[in-house]
């Protein structure tokens, strides 16, 4: 597919959609889209018969700081059917980090959308469990924004088990299962 | 008969368990001996190496790399700098091609190996593993040779490899191929006729290729589900498409399945190492010729001025790489395996995210495990191939 064809299609099949083109190094044919459509863009990547686009390859977020807007979600996703694969941009301001979930397409990015999440601090609207993924439970701040401080030097810490009682443990379980329904 | 009450009853498995392949966590919900619900919870190895690498140089991310995936260092280092070096346009020597190729289907074997040495040792048949890795050790003793390291070797860099082939490595190579191949029927002598093995794992984590793809699992699992699918067929880099070889695959997506898919890739392995060991010239280049990217041999640093430059600059200063982002995937032990590189135009990467075949499946794990029997548990996470390292990261 020619880097092009991309964008001209989904302005095809999707008249009110804000699409971008840029250019990559990489040569995959690369769409940037507003955050307002990624809810109906992402269903048509996956269902129309040119992209068949069944596989979400990899979600992740790209921090610009200072520049604006700060965030990219970049969607690297596989057409195995076409040979093909598309990424797919969105931009996301500073000051009011989130972006529609795409979990429903892909049930692949309910980690992959935790993790950003985890790391970056942006929250996905409707996601089903949004809760860190790598860090620990009580952790402040997102470690892969740019302005996290490191190398700072700190107190050693120690994490304390949680002490529930049982009871409390059972509670705490329904309340995770209830959350994953 | 009177109405038995009865309730779920809730098991922590892990993170310190010995099936686990590290430290999984699964908080499991038991009906009798059904799994009901499975949440996995992981990080307990989470070690920031994403964030580490902002802080380095471009070549110093790569021994970074490979100890995320710590089973196929080599293949994580191939993914990182194939990406790196479509960001810099380089094209590399084909002499340097078929060296990485080699060593990329070495470190392919050597993972399956350590694969099914533990899934073989968690179903019971604890001799498969001191098979498995007898011939392991000649992997690692190839590895030594070539770096000195057995392990997380270093040997790939962005632009080439870190040096020429040690003498000696041809035949060392060529005498594994030549013993691998009955051994890999030793190791089906134990295990795919063996009445005990087939009843625990036919037919046991079932997973249909719509949620294989659904959860992004494009490899071995897929494979074994009947996707077709490999990286080195679909998108070759470093000149697959020249090599001959069959893509294993499978419809039953079950344990069982999962494992013949395996074997069968260790035995294409061993078809490309033996063409592109028959490529490989006994000499010539190991790196592309920019000054830029490959530092000058020692003996023009010692007389030669420019070469002095230029061996300095690229040990202070490092490479500089072209502002933009890639994403050039190769096909590793647990599936595609690639990372994304964005650059800022400096000589540290800008931001490095590497896509995780591990976190996936561990993602897709209540697909597998639910509706199953608890000690299937078992042979389903032995089955996934998850290195904790890679989910983790």
């Amino acid at each position: 597919m020619e880097s092009s064809a991309l964008p001209d299609l989904l302005q095809r099949v999707l008249p009110e959609a804000r699409v971008g083109v840029t250019q990559s190094s990489d040569l995959h044919p690369t769409v940037s889209i507003d955050r307002r459509d990624v809810g109906a863009v992402m269903p048509v990547l996956r269902d129309h018969a040119e992209l068949a686009c069944a596989v979400l390859a990899e979600l992740t977020a790209v921090d610009f700081w200072p520049r604006e807007p700060r965030f990219e979600i970049v969607y690297l996703l596989l057409s195995v059917q076409h040979r093909l694969r598309l990424r797919v941009k969105v931009p996301v301001p500073g000051d009011d980090p989130h972006v529609p979930t795409v979990s429903p397409v892909w049930p692949a990015a309910i980690w992959l959308e935790r993790e950003v999440w985890d790391l970056f601090g942006i929250g996905f609207d409707n996601h089903p469990d949004l809760r860190r993924l790598l860090m620990p439970d009580d952790w402040q701040g997102h470690p892969l924004r740019k302005d996290y401080p490191v190398q700072v030097r700190m107190a050693a810490r120690t994490s304390e088990p949680l002490q529930v009682s049982e009871q409390e443990f059972r509670a705490n379980l329904e309340r995770d299962r209830r959350a994953r329904r | 008969m009177p109405d038995i009450r009865t309730e779920t009853m809730t098991v922590n498995m892990g993170p310190q368990h010995p099936s686990t392949h590290g430290v999984l966590r699964l908080v499991l919900e038991l009906d009798g001996e059904t799994v009901v619900s499975v949440a996995p919870t992981i990080g307990y190895l989470h070690t920031g190496i994403e964030k580490t690498i902002e802080q380095k140089k471009w070549q110093q991310a790569v021994p970074l790399v490979e100890r995320m995936d710590y089973l196929s260092a080599q293949s994580n280092a191939l993914a990182f700098c194939l990406s790196v070096e479509r960001l810099l346009g380089l094209e590399l020597p084909e002499r340097v091609r078929w060296i990485r190729i080699l060593v990329a289907e070495l470190q392919r074997i050597n993972s399956h190996l350590v694969w099914l040495g533990t899934h073989g040792m968690e179903l019971g048949a604890v001799s498969v593993l001191m098979y498995c890795f007898r011939e392991r050790e000649l992997l690692l003793n190839i590895n030594e040779m070539l770096a000195g390291f057995r392990m997380f070797p270093s040997y790939l860099r962005i632009g080439g490899l870190r040096e020429d082939l040690p003498r000696g490595f041809h035949e060392a190579v060529s005498a594994f191929l030549d013993r691998f191949p009955s051994k890999l029927d030793e190791y089906e002598d134990l295990l795919t006729e063996n009445e005990i093995y087939t009843e625990r794992t036919r037919g046991v984590g079932r997973l249909s290729a719509e949620d294989a793809l659904a959860y992004g699992l494009v490899g071995p699992i897929a494979r074994a589900s009947g996707v077709a699918y490999d990286v080195r067929k679909a998108f070759p880099y470093l000149g697959y498409e020249t090599v001959d070889f069959a893509v294993a695959s499978r419809t039953e997506g079950d344990v069982y399945a999962r494992y013949l898919v395996r074997i069968e890739e260790m035995r294409q392995s061993v078809a490309v190492c033996r063409q592109v060991l028959a490529r490989i010239t006994p000499s010539g280049a190991w790196a592309v010729g920019d000054p830029r990217i490959t530092p000058p041999p020692k003996d023009r640093v010692y007389t030669e001025m420019e070469a002095l430059i230029q061996h300095f600059l690229i040990y202070s200063q490092g490479i500089t790489v072209p502002a933009g982002e890639a994403y050039v995937p190769v096909e590793g032990p647990r599936g595609e395996q690639g990372f994304s590189v964005v650059s800022d135009g400096t000589n540290r990467p800008w931001r490095v995210k590497a896509r995780s075949p591990s976190l996936l499946a561990c993602q897709a794990l209540e697909k597998m495990i639910v509706g199953g029997l608890i000690a299937d548990v078992i042979a389903v996470i032995g089955s996934i191939d998850v290195v904790m390292g890679d989910v983790d990261r």
